[in-house]
C-alpha cells in the first residue's frame, strides 16, 4: 500500500506492507534509527514517539496508521544544535546510561511537560511508568526531567520579566 | 563539560578525577547512538530462528521444501546441514559443548532448530511458519532437585558414555573444622533459600550483523557483545577462520548485565549465513527469544546453616548448593571456578569455620548460569550469609545491626584471609555501617516501627552488609577457556597535545569514554576532554578479556593508570632534554614538568608531545612519538563492601509490598566519577528490588517456560521503586595503582537480601522468618497465613 505520513515535519510517501510496524517504518525505511525496538508487547516503551502529539508505543500502531498524520521521533527534539531542555536534562542528571530506553524516556517526558509545565516527582514516575529502564533506576530520569522543567520555567520568567 | 567537584583521598588539585558529563551523552540523547539494529549494510539479508516448541523432544524430520520456496527465502539451514559442516556445535565458555542448531534432539523449549536468510526480517519470519518439524516427545527434566534420582531422563545423552543429569560437585573450606564449631555452638539455624532463575533482559535484545568478504576472507561481525576479543577467539576456534581474518565490532550496546557475555547460536548462525550467502546478514532477536533462550542468572537452592554462641558471636557457616545449569552449561566463570565466586558465601564476618558444597545439574531448562550483574554468582553468596545472618538475628531476638556490627572483620585485620581463602584487600567496614544508620535514621525508623505495629500496620527495616570480590583476575589462577584475565590498554599523545585511549573492556553503559578519559587525565595532566576513549573494534584495540563481573576499573582502569604513567615518564625524559636539567631535578605538577626550585623553567605536556613528534634531537635513547601499551595482571581480585537499609511497607490487606526508602552507602576505594557512581549503584539497586519483589522466570511441569514476555517477566518501573539515598565511604585498594575498586554490581550484590529481610521484618507478628524470592503479593500473603512459598 501507499503510505504518505509526515515525519519530523516532512512529508514522506512510501510503498509499504499492511502489516508494516510504525517503528519498523522508521527505522527501516526511514533510517530513524534513534527510534528502538526493546520488546514485542508494548511493556517497554523505547519505541515511543509521538503521533499528532500523543506519545505512542510505535511497536504496536501500525505505519497505515501514520498516514495522513504528523510523527515525530527523538530526532526532531533537538533544534540544530541547540538541544531540547529535557535532551540537556538527562545529560546534566545522568538520566541515561546505556542510551537505549533514553528516546523513549525523552519523548514522553517532552509531552508531559508541554502540558504540565511543572510536574511532580510522582507525575513524572507516572508518566514514565509504562516504560522501562534497566540502567538508571530512574531516579535520575526523575531529576532529568525535573531539571528541565525548572530550566523551562525560570527561562519562562526571565522571557516575561 | 563542568570539572571537578571532588578530591579523591591522597591527591590534590585532580584534573580528571570528579564529577564530569558524560562524552557519550550528544550522540544518545540525540537518537544518533549506533547499535548493533541500526547497522545497515549494501545487499544486507535478514535472518530469523526457528525454535523448540517444547522442552525435551527428538527431531524426527524436518521438511524445510515449503520454506525454500518462499520468493524472498535465500538459505534455510538446519543441524544437519551445520553438522556437515562441523559447525552443529560449538564450545562454551564453560568447556562444555552447545549446539548450535539441534541435530538429534532439543533440550529446552526455544532451542535453536533451524534458521531462515531471507531478503527482510518479515519475510524471514514468514518462512519459519513454513517448515516443518516433526518431534518425538521426551519426558524433560524440569525440577533441579529430581535430576539426579535414578530413572531420570538424561538430558545430554550426546556427550560419550553420559548416563545422568550431574555437571559437577565443587567445594571449598573445611568440612571438619566446620562440623566441630557446630558441635559445639551455643545455637545453630537453618534455613532453605531459593534463588530462582531470573533474566538480566537488557532493554537492547541480543544480535549481529555478519558480513563475510569471501575475496579477502575476512569476517566483520558487529555484535552485542560485552567481550568482542575473547568472541573473536572463540570464533576462530568454532568457524575455523583465521583470528587475524576476523573483526568484532561491538558499538553502542543497550545494556548487557551478564547477558551478552557468552556466545550464543544465533551469532555463529548469523556468521554461517553470511559465509554461505556471500551477503551481509543481520539477526536480531525478539524479546522472547532474549527471555527464552539466552543467558539466565542464579537457580540456586541452597540450605544455609550458621552456628553462634548464645550471645551472638558466629562461628561458622556452612551451606549445600543444588545449582540448576539448563541444558548446556554455558555458564561464563573463570575456569577453576564452577561455582564462581561463591566461596566468599562467608560475607564481612570473622569467623571460625566454613564450608560449602555445590552440585550442579542439567536441566531442560535454557542454558547459561551467571549473568545479570553477579559478579559470578557472589549475588547468591551474599543473599545467602546476609539471609541467614538475619535468620540468626530472629533467633537470639538480637537486633540485626548489633548481630552484624560485632561479627563484621575488623579493620586491622585486613588483608583478610577468609575461612575459604580470599584475601580481601582492604575494607573498613564498621563506618560504612554507621553511616548507613545515619543516613536512614535507623533508631528512629525503629521507634516508628514499633508504634506502627502497635496500630497493625506491618512495616519492616532490612539491613545488609555486603562483601564483592571484583576485577577478576590474576593470570596464575583465573582464565576462561585457557584465555587469562590479563586486560590490555594503549595510550597515543598526539603532536598538538590531544589523545587517544584503547581499551579491550567493553562499556554497555557505564561511561567508559568518560571514566578512562579520567583515569588518564588523572596521570598525565591532559584534560579530560581532549582524550578521546576507543573500545569495541577488535582491530584497532589490544587483546583483553571484556566487561563483567565488575572488571573494568580494577583491571582495565589500572591498565589505563599505568599506560599514562609509561607515558609520563617518557614525557620526563624529553623535559629534561627541553629544560636542560637532569630527570631527577624535575618535578611533576598536573600536566607539566618543572625544574625543582625554579617553577619558571617548565614545559607542559602538550609543548613535551610536540617535542617528541618535532624536529631537533631528543635525549640520546628515546625514539620519537609519545605512546605506549600495557597489560594488566591484577595482583588480587579488588574487595568493595557496602551497608544497606531497606524500609518497606505490607499492605495488611492485599500482602502489597511498597519499598518505601532504600539506603545504600557503598565504598569502591578511590572515587573516579561520582555521578557515575552513583548511577551504578541505582541501577543495581532497582534491580535488586526487581528480584526480591517481582521478577523470575518460572516453568510448569513440562518445561515450558513462564517468563517469556514482559507481560510474564515483570521488571521494575519507576513506580516500583523509591528515590534512592546514597553514601559513601573510602577505602582505596592497597594493590590498585590508584586505589580504585569495581562499583557496577555492588548493588545488585546488595540489595536483594536488604528488601527481603525488611519485607520478614515486616511479617514478624505473623512469626515469620524466611520467605522465597520474589516476594509477590500471593507470596507474601501464603508467608502472612504460615503456607510455605511454592517450590518452583
Amino acid at each position: 500500500m501507499r503510505l504518505t505520513t509526515t515525519v519530523n515535519g516532512e512529508e514522506v510517501t512510501r510503498e509499504v506492507e499492511g502489516r508494516l510496524l510504525l517503528v519498523h517504518f522508521l527505522r527501516d525505511h526511514l533510517g530513524l534509527t534513534g527510534t528502538h525496538w526493546g520488546c514485542d508487547t508494548s511493556n517497554c516503551g523505547t519505541c515511543v514517539v509521538w503521533m499528532d502529539g500523543e506519545p505512542v508505543k510505535s511497536c504496536t500502531v501500525l505505519a497505515a496508521m501514520a498516514g495522513g498524520r504528523e510523527v515525530r521521533t527523538v530526532e526532531d527534539l533537538a533544534d540544530g544544535d541547540r538541544l531540547d531542555p529535557v535532551q540537556q536534562g538527562f545529560m546534566e542528571c545522568h538520566g541515561l546510561q546505556c542510551g537505549f530506553c533514553t528516546p523513549g524516556m525523552m519523548m514522553t517526558a517532552r509531552a508531559l511537560l508541554d502540558r504540565n509545565p511543572d510536574p511532580s516527582e510522582g507525575e513524572v514516575r507516572e508518566a514514565i511508568s509504562g516504560q522501562i529502564c534497566r540502567c538508571t533506576g530512574y531516579s535520575t530520569i526523575v531529576r532529568s526531567v525535573r531539571w528541565a522543567a525548572e530550566h523551562e520555567c525560570a527561562e519562562r520568567e526571565e522571557a516575561s520579566s | 563539560m563542568t570539572a571537578v567537584e571532588e578530591t579523591p583521598a591522597g591527591t590534590a588539585e585532580p584534573v580528571g578525577h570528579g564529577r564530569m558529563l558524560r562524552k557519550e551523552d550528544p550522540r544518545l540523547v540525540r537518537g544518533r547512538g549506533r547499535f548493533v539494529d541500526d547497522v545497515q549494510l549494501q545487499g544486507m539479508l535478514h535472518l530469523a530462528i526457528l525454535r523448540a516448541p517444547m522442552a525435551h523432544a527428538r527431531i524426527v524430520s524436518i521438511d524445510t521444501a515449503a520454506a525454500e520456496a518462499h520468493p524472498k527465502v535465500k538459505a534455510v539451514v538446519t543441524g544437519e546441514a551445520l553438522a556437515e559442516k562441523g559447525l552443529a556445535w560449538m564450545p562454551t565458555l564453560s568447556n562444555d559443548v552447545q549446539a548450535v542448531l539441534a541435530t538429534d534432539k532439543v533440550r529446552f523449549q526455544g532451542q535453536e532448530v533451524a534458521f531462515v536468510v531471507a531478503e527482510d526480517h518479515y519475510s524471514a519470519r514468514d518462512a519459519l511458519e513454513l517448515i516443518d518439524v516433526e518431534y518425538d516427545m521426551l519426558d524433560p527434566v524440569v525440577d533441579a532437585r529430581r535430576a539426579l534420582e535414578p530413572g531420570s531422563p538424561v538430558v545430554r545423552d550426546d556427550l560419550d558414555g553420559k548416563d545422568d543429569n550431574h555437571v559437577f560437585d565443587w567445594e571449598t573450606g573445611d568440612r571438619a573444622a566446620t562440623d566441630a564449631v557446630f558441635e559445639r555452638a551455643d545455637v545453630v539455624v537453618s534455613e532453605d533459600l531459593v534463588y530462582p532463575r531470573v533474566h538480566p533482559a537488557p532493554m537492547e535484545t541480543c544480535g549481529a550483523v555478519a558480513d563475510f568478504d569471501s575475496v579477502e576472507g575476512r569476517l566483520t561481525l558487529w555484535s552485542t557483545t560485552q567481550a568482542p576479543h575473547a568472541h573473536r577467539t572463540l570464533y576462530a576456534m568454532v568457524a575455523g577462520l583465521p583470528e587475524h581474518k576476523i573483526r568484532v565490532v561491538a558499538p553502542d550496546i543497550g545494556g548487557g548485565f551478564g547477558n551478552k557475555v557468552p556466545i550464543y547460536p544465533g551469532y555463529v548462525c548469523a556468521i554461517v549465513a553470511s559465509l554461505v550467502v556471500g551477503r551481509p546478514v543481520k539477526w536480531m532477536e525478539d524479546r522472547s527469544e532474549n527471555l527464552v533462550s539466552t543467558g539466565f542468572a542464579r537457580d540456586y537452592i541452597m540450605r544455609g546453616e550458621i552456628a553462634a554462641t548464645r550471645d551472638g558471636r558466629i562461628l561458622g557457616i556452612r551451606t549445600n548448593v543444588l545449582a540448576d545449569h539448563g541444558a548446556f552449561n554455558a555458564q561464563a566463570a573463570p575456569s577453576k571456578y564452577p561455582a564462581g565466586f561463591f566461596g566468599v558465601f562467608t560475607g564481612s564476618y570473622d569467623i571460625e569455620a566454613a564450608h560449602a558444597e555445590v552440585t550442579a545439574v542439567y536441566t531442560n531448562k535454557a542454558p547459561g548460569g551467571v549473568a545479570y550483574a553477579c559478579s559470578f554468582r557472589i549475588t547468591e553468596a551474599v543473599y545467602l550469609v546476609e539471609r541467614i545472618v538475619d535468620c540468626l538475628a530472629h533467633e537470639l531476638e538480637m537486633d540485626p545491626v548489633a548481630l552484624r556490627s560485632k561479627n563484621l572483620i575488623r579493620p586491622e585485620q585486613f588483608p583478610y584471609t577468609t575461612r575459604t581463602g580470599w584475601v580481601y584487600d582492604s575494607g573498613d567496614y564498621e563506618p560504612t555501617l554507621r553511616e548507613a544508620l545515619r543516613i536512614s535514621g535507623y533508631d528512629e525508623l525503629r521507634k516508628e516501627q514499633e508504634e506502627r505495629r502497635a496500630r497493625g500496620e506491618l512495616m519492616g527495616i532490612g539491613v545488609s552488609f555486603f562483601t564483592e570480590a571484583v576485577g577478576a583476575g590474576p593470570r596464575k589462577n583465573m582464565d576462561i577457556l585457557g584465555l587469562g584475565m590479563a586486560d590490555g590498554c594503549e595510550l597515543r599523545v598526539h603532536p598538538t597535545g590531544k589523545a587517544v585511549v584503547r581499551l579491550s573492556v567493553q562499556t554497555q553503559g557505564q561511561g567508559h569514554e568518560t571514566t578512562f578519559a579520567q583515569i588518564v587525565a588523572e596521570e598525565i595532566g591532559i584534560p579530560p576532554q581532549d582524550i578521546d576513549v576507543l573500545h569495541g573494534d577488535t582491530d584497532n584495540t589490544p587483546f583483553g578479556l571484556g566487561t563483567y563481573g565488575s572488571r573494568s576499573t580494577p583491571v582495565s582502569g589500572a591498565a589505563a593508570a599505568l599506560v599514562a604513567r609509561k607515558v609520563r615518564d617518557k614525557a620526563r625524559i624529553i623535559a629534561s632534554g627541553m629544560l636542560e636539567a637532569n630527570v631527577t631535578d624535575l618535578e611533576w605538577t598536573k600536566g607539566a614538568f618543572a625544574v625543582k626550585g625554579d617553577p619558571d623553567r617548565s614545559v607542559t605536556i602538550q609543548e613535551i608531545a610536540l617535542r617528541a613528534h618535532g624536529a631537533g634531537d631528543l635525549p640520546d635513547g628515546i625514539e620519537g612519538g609519545l605512546e605506549a601499551q600495557v597489560c594488566y595482571n591484577p595482583e588480587n581480585l579488588t574487595y568493595p563492601h557496602g551497608a544497606y537499609v531497606c524500609v518497606v511497607d505490607v499492605d495488611p490487606d492485599t500482602a502489597q509490598v511498597s519499598v518505601r526508602r532504600f539506603v545504600a552507602v557503598d565504598d569502591c576505594g578511590t572515587r573516579i566519577n561520582p555521578m557515575i557512581i552513583e548511577g551504578q549503584v541505582h541501577g543495581g539497586l532497582a534491580d535488586g528490588v526487581g528480584m526480591a519483589l517481582m521478577e523470575m522466570i518460572p516453568f510448569d511441569e513440562e518445561g515450558n517456560c513462564l517468563g517469556g514476555s514482559f507481560m510474564d517477566y515483570l521488571l521494575p518501573t519507576a513506580l516500583e521503586v523509591p528515590d534512592w539515598e546514597t553514601g559513601h565511604t573510602v577505602t582505596p585498594s592497597p594493590h590498585h595503582p590508584i586505589g580504585a575498586k569495581g562499583v557496577g554490581e555492588s548493588a545488585t550484590v546488595g540489595s536483594p537480601p536488604a528488601v527481603v529481610n525488611a519485607v520478614v521484618d515486616a511479617l514478624k507478628p505473623f512469626g515469620v522468618r524466611h520467605a522465597d524470592m520474589p516476594l509477590t503479593p500471593s507470596r507474601v500473603w501464603d508467608a502472612m497465613r504460615g503456607r510455605a512459598t511454592p517450590s518452583f
